[in-house]
Order: C-alpha cells, then sequence, then structure tokens
C-alpha cells in the first residue's frame, strides 16, 4: 500500500476553554486509498484525542461527516485525501450553521425546517390496510426518484448564500424533499405544503445561485426542485383566478 | 451551556468562487436590462411631451449612445442565455415514460427566443 504525507489543517474550537477559534495543524503519513475522515480518525486516536467530528456509518449515506475540505462542502467520507494536492488540507466546520465545538455544527436550525414542509405521503384520502399497497409503475417512481436520495447532509445549505445571508430560508434540502412528495403519485398534500413552500422564507428566496446542486453528493439537484416548485404554484396560483374552485391549493 | 460560535457570511463571499461571481453577474446583467427599460421609456416619454422626437434620434445616432447600446446588447445577450438554459430545470417534460433531454428543452427554448427576436426585428427594420 502506498503512503504519503499530509498536513491537515483543522479548525479548533473550544469554548470552555478558549474564546475564539483557531486553525491546528496536524502531520500525517496516509495511505492512498484514506478518506479525509480516515485521516481525522487517525488524528484523534493517535495524535489529538480532543478533537471533535460527527460521523457514522463511513459509506455516503447517513450524512453526518459533512465538513468544508479546503473550503468546499464535502461528505468526508467519499473525499480521498490523494485527490488533494494542495501544501495543506483545510478543515473547517459547515458553513453557515452555528459551531459547537471544533468542526461540529449545529443543525437544529435544519431539523427544525424539515418538518415543516410536511416530507411524507398526505393522501388525498386515508384508506384501510385490508386495501392493499399503493401501487406505482416505474414511471411515475420515475417522476420523484431523484429528489428522494436526499440523505439530508446538509451540504447544500452550506453552499447556499441565500442561506448564509438569510438563515429564516427554509432551504435546499428541505424544499427540495417538499417536491419529492409533491411529485408522487400517491400525494394530494401540495396543497397543504403551500403555506410553508410559497412564504417568503419558502421558495421565492431562492436567486438560483445553483450551488446546492453542485455540491449534492446524492445527485439530488435541489435547485431544480425549487425552480419547478415555483412553476407548479405558480400555475396553481394562476388557475385559482381563473377557476376558484378547481384549485388545489 | 458553552457559547456557539457565529460566522457570518462576509461581503465579499461572491469573490470566494467563481460560480458566486458568475451568479452576480448573471444578476447584475438584469439590472442594466432594467435601467435601459426605463432609460428608453423616459426619453420617448419626453420626446412624446415635447412634441418632437428630433432631438432622441440625434441622440441615438451618437457615438456615446451606440457604445452604449452594443454594451447593453452584450448584457442582455448574456442575461437572455443564462436565463435560457436555466429552463430545463423548471420545465421538465416527459414522453411517455422517458424524461426529455435537458438540451431540447433549451435548445427548443433558443430557437423561440431567435424567432421572435428575428420577427421583431423584421418589423422594426422592414
Amino acid at each position: 500500500m502506498d503512503v504519503a504525507e499530509a498536513v491537515f489543517e483543522v479548525h479548533r474550537y473550544l469554548p470552555e476553554q478558549e474564546a475564539e477559534p483557531r486553525f491546528q495543524e496536524y502531520e500525517i503519513t496516509y495511505q492512498d486509498n484514506w478518506v479525509v475522515l480516515d485521516a481525522l480518525n487517525y488524528i484523534k486516536d493517535e495524535i489529538d484525542s480532543t478533537l471533535s467530528f460527527r460521523w457514522s456509518c463511513r459509506m455516503g449515506i447517513c450524512g453526518s461527516c459533512g465538513m468544508m475540505v479546503n473550503g468546499e462542502p464535502k461528505l468526508t467520507c467519499e473525499s480521498f485525501v490523494k485527490e488533494y494536492d494542495t501544501e495543506t488540507i483545510k478543515i473547517e466546520p459547515l458553513a453557515h450553521f452555528p459551531v459547537i465545538r471544533d468542526v461540529v455544527i449545529n443543525m437544529d436550525d435544519f431539523m427544525e425546517k424539515l418538518p415543516t414542509v410536511s416530507p411524507w405521503l398526505i393522501p388525498e384520502e386515508e384508506l384501510p390496510i385490508e386495501d392493499g399497497e399503493f401501487l406505482q409503475t416505474p414511471a411515475q417512481v420515475a417522476h420523484y426518484n431523484r429528489f428522494s436520495m436526499c440523505i439530508n447532509c446538509m451540504l447544500c445549505y452550506s453552499a447556499c448564500p441565500v442561506y448564509g445571508l438569510d438563515s429564516s430560508f427554509t432551504g435546499p434540502a428541505a424544499l427540495a424533499l417538499a417536491e419529492r412528495y409533491n411529485l408522487d403519485s400517491r400525494d394530494s398534500g401540495m396543497g397543504a405544503r403551500a403555506d410553508v413552500i410559497t412564504a417568503h422564507e419558502g421558495i421565492w428566496e431562492c436567486t438560483y445561485v445553483g450551488e446546492c446542486t453542485e455540491v449534492c453528493p446524492k445527485g439530488v439537484d435541489p435547485a431544480g426542485a425549487i425552480q419547478m416548485l415555483k412553476l407548479s404554484y405558480a400555475l396553481d396560483w394562476a388557475k385559482s383566478l381563473v377557476m376558484p374552485r378547481g384549485s388545489r391549493s | 451551556m458553552t457559547p456557539e460560535l457565529r460566522r457570518p457570511l462576509p461581503r465579499t463571499w461572491w469573490l470566494r468562487k467563481q460560480s458566486y461571481l458568475f451568479f452576480m453577474i448573471r444578476e447584475l446583467t438584469s439590472l442594466a436590462v432594467l435601467a435601459y427599460a426605463i432609460l428608453i421609456i423616459t426619453a420617448i416619454w419626453t420626446a412624446a411631451g415635447d412634441g418632437s422626437f428630433t432631438t432622441f434620434f440625434d441622440f441615438l445616432k451618437s457615438t456615446t449612445s451606440v457604445i452604449t447600446h452594443v454594451g447593453l446588447l452584450i448584457l442582455a445577450l448574456v442575461h437572455t442565455f443564462t436565463w435560457i438554459a436555466l429552463t430545463p430545470k423548471v420545465m421538465v417534460l416527459w414522453q411517455d415514460d422517458e424524461q426529455v433531454e435537458p438540451d431540447v428543452i433549451a435548445g427548443a427554448n433558443g430557437v423561440i427566443f431567435l424567432l421572435i427576436s428575428g420577427a421583431v426585428l423584421w418589423v422594426v427594420l422592414g
């Protein structure tokens, strides 16, 4: 196994000891199959046990190891150390979120916003279990499938300057999930979600910077989802003017 | 409870990344288009009030006006084509069970834009 040297410059914030954050350098020898998360675990296990960071699954599913790597929001379990040819690899907490300690962010804001868009199926009528499954064709699944891949890693919030400037913005992942359910043939919740989605802090806050889509590790395309929401709710509003009783919302 | 660290976005955030800079340029082109629309409406309004368009037409022929119009045309085209590039994000169309390719949607919108622009030019110059 090939090995190489790397210097990690890691954001440290220890509020019980120091008022201001700082960067600390760690020189390590890494194997060429290491991802950034492996390097951080090596630092914690072998060099400095006081370093704090979140991680869990190590395979790009749990969405908990998101950090800024050289200024870009990344899942550290999917970012190979050898792919960074900079002198140092800079590790910071996800941008736009308050920092609790080192690179651990407070995700409460996202966790509070997520349920506000009702990211679950709202059927037209509740049917008894004996009626069986809600069947879908592959084409019906294809309509929403790409928006259903979100792992709530919050990289999109970290890439979004709109959220960085105004944290009241509902944000890319929550709105993409709302569209995922609006597009589902089993769902009739477009009207129920309208108040949150069409509020000032909802879709109309988005100016389509598009970076949320660029950084998404699962190819969800939140920027596209938000533009689709804008069109569908604008059409719904127009329909409500022409046919007040025919609108869904 | 220990204090959390807040890191406000600096005013120069849009200089941090090329994509952010392109976004700002795209947005600013819309302001140029808006400013031009206000300018031209005001000029026509004033000329109509004076009862003569001679001064207005003379201004349009001046070097300053020609340079301004070329600059504004470039900005308007940037704005238009970035807008057309966005259309596949909004107009997700399906043909039978297949999603229509984004390039087809953007291309169709581009062709429609060129046809309408050509028709306007034909009316104005014809």
